[in-house]
């Protein structure tokens, strides 16, 4: 795997075939409205390959039991499927070691689970927080409300005009007082590449922790923990085309060994009495109660999948995508793009003219064109660029240009009924 | 589905949406309230003049939004002047079974002109996701008459 903050040249080779990642998800061949299936909104969910639904479908089907239990033959198997789901996502993010992985349902309880946990054990009122202009809610509401329990405040790091992350205005922001400083690797508005290493650096300069929303970033960069030498990382299954209800916190096993459980239940003690409990280490302490059993099984299923492509040919592939997509929607009169940072993924927000997004996202599904529309669950960020909505095309490794001049089309037939 | 967006967008639609008539902040309005669709971040404003007869002399609003809550805003505002605050709650009731695509039942006289106006936008009905969109105004400007200072679709 490549360093988190390589840039990656377009792929102008032939290796990459399209044609036949696309046929292993059903979904994209089906028809939408009379028209082929153009689905550009891999950035809120990604569609599913068959090797992760198959996968999935017969983890239920001929190897099913809870784990961590049962003494016979399917629980032990349920138990190895899911330990071993550990340790390819160990192995795909480089951690030292798959106890420092811990499954969550998804990013927003991961990044709860560290604000509850690390939060009130590490931080106290008058500490600081950093995060950035660009955060999903996700990584915005759980501090604030560490904020309103405890007292800590919340620093926010500032974008340009064109959406690059300031490393100079955030480094001002850092002092002694900085305990903590949780920031996207990949904006999921902007498409914006955060140069997380060097946040890292300066970070740890002042003794603060880092941690890495990679809701967006594990898709369309990849992650090297050990390299990278953040604190925690976060990212969730469904966007990297595995199933929901699955997410990872990847944290350095001393600090969640020193970290209070967050929830409490069965398999996470090592002892129970009603005066004393007493917990097991990391991951079991933070994995309270039944996990996602088969959820683990197409998390990994879905690893293979993408490393058999391998990252850096899809980030290549998106990156190719996106060169062409900015020249075609270039020829679109009224249309605006919203974020055009340095080093981007494949994540395009627009504006066209002044047509609600929402009229966009229904007008353009009549002609089979799957885009979000709306605030990116990111408030203050529209704030920011003065926009109340904004619609989004994201790409995902089973894109294609044809998707890319189908969404054209459509947005000129936008045009053409607004007149 | 074109022929059902172009019913949806239609010209007269399309026209309240680009000039909204009674974009405005009354002064003299006797109530107001917020209408909110979070999950799409569209909010507005319904500003109300209500006489000592229970009948509306005014209506007004301002916002952001998109074409179709626009344009509802814009006819509703319209539409309810000089009406009672029970009539305009039973034309309500008429057009969200509309939108909805259920039965509206015996129309009053007096109404025909207002729904057969209304109708424009019943189109929504094919679009589920966006009966929010031409219900919000109306549910806001029902929260205002009624002693509510907000609304929202969720």
């Amino acid at each position: 795997m490549t360093a988190a903050t390589t840039v990656l040249k377009p792929d102008t080779s032939s290796s990459y075939d399209v044609a036949a990642i696309r046929a292993d998800f059903p979904a994209l061949s089906l028809e939408i409205n009379g028209y082929p299936h153009a689905f550009l909104d891999s950035g809120a969910s990604a569609q599913k390959p068959n090797q992760v639904l198959e996968r999935m479908d017969q983890a239920y089907r001929s190897e099913y039991a809870n784990v961590h239990r049962g003494a016979y033959t399917l629980s032990q198997l349920a138990t190895d499927n899911y330990e071993n789901a550990r340790s390819t996502v160990a192995k795909f993010m480089n951690a030292k070691t798959p106890d420092e992985i811990i499954f969550t349902r998804n990013v927003t309880a991961a990044i709860n689970l560290v604000a509850h946990s690390y939060g009130r054990e590490f931080l106290s009122a008058g500490d600081e927080i950093i995060i950035s202009h660009m955060e999903h809610h996700a990584n915005i509401v759980p501090w604030q409300l560490l904020r309103d329990a405890i007292g800590i405040e919340i620093k926010v790091a500032p974008v340009d005009d064109a959406g690059n992350f300031l490393m100079d205005e955030f480094e001002k922001l850092l002092n002694p007082k900085t305990k903590l400083v949780a920031i996207t690797q990949v904006s999921n508005v902007l498409g914006t590449i955060v140069p997380i290493k060097e946040v890292v650096r300066l970070a740890h300069d002042q003794d603060a922790h880092v941690l890495i929303d990679g809701a967006q970033g594990i898709v369309h960069e990849g992650v090297d923990v050990q390299d990278l030498d953040a604190d925690f990382y976060a990212f969730t299954g469904h966007k990297l085309y595995g199933p929901t209800g699955i997410g990872v916190l990847w944290g350095k096993l001393d600090l969640l060994n020193k970290m209070p459980p967050y929830q409490g239940g069965g398999d996470m003690i090592e002892n129970v009495t009603f005066e004393k409990t007493t917990y097991r280490d990391a991951p079991a302490r933070f994995e309270a109660g039944t996990p996602p059993i088969v959820e683990a099984v197409g998390l990994a299923a879905a690893i293979d999948y993408v490393s058999i492509i391998g990252l850096t040919n899809i980030a290549a592939h998106e990156q190719s995508l996106l060169a062409y997509a900015n020249d075609k929607l270039a020829t679109i009169e009224g249309l605006t793009i919203i974020g055009q940072a340095d080093n981007k993924a494949g994540i395009i927000s627009f504006m066209l003219g002044d047509i609600h997004s929402h009229d966009i996202g229904t007008i353009i599904d009549a002609r089979g064109v799957a885009v979000r529309a709306g605030h990116h669950c990111a408030q203050p960020l529209m704030d920011r660029y003065g926009v109340a909505a904004t619609a989004r095309a994201s790409f995902g490794l089973y894109s294609n240009k044809s998707d890319i001049d189908q969404l054209v089309d459509a947005l000129n037939y936008v045009k053409e009924i607004f007149g | 589905m074109e022929d059902d967006i172009r019913e949806l967008y239609q010209e007269v639609i399309l026209d309240h949406g680009k000039n909204p008539r009674n974009f405005r902040h009354p002064e003299d309005a006797t109530c107001e309230a917020n209408g909110n669709n979070p999950l799409c971040g569209d909010r507005l404003t319904v500003f109300v003049k209500v006489g000592e007869d229970e009948s509306i002399e005014d209506a007004a609003f301002e916002g952001r939004g998109c074409a179709i809550s626009v344009a509802s805003a814009s006819m509703m505002t319209d539409i309810v002047r000089g009406k009672k605050v029970v009539e305009v709650d039973a034309l309500f009731d008429t057009f969200h079974k509309m939108c909805m695509g259920e039965e509206i039942g015996e129309t009053p006289a007096e109404f025909e002109d207002d729904l057969d106006k209304l109708m424009v936008l019943s189109g929504v009905k094919q679009f589920p996701m966006r009966v929010k969109c031409a219900t919000l105004a109306w549910h806001t400007m029902n929260a205002a008459v009624h002693g509510d200072s907000a609304a929202s679709t969720e």
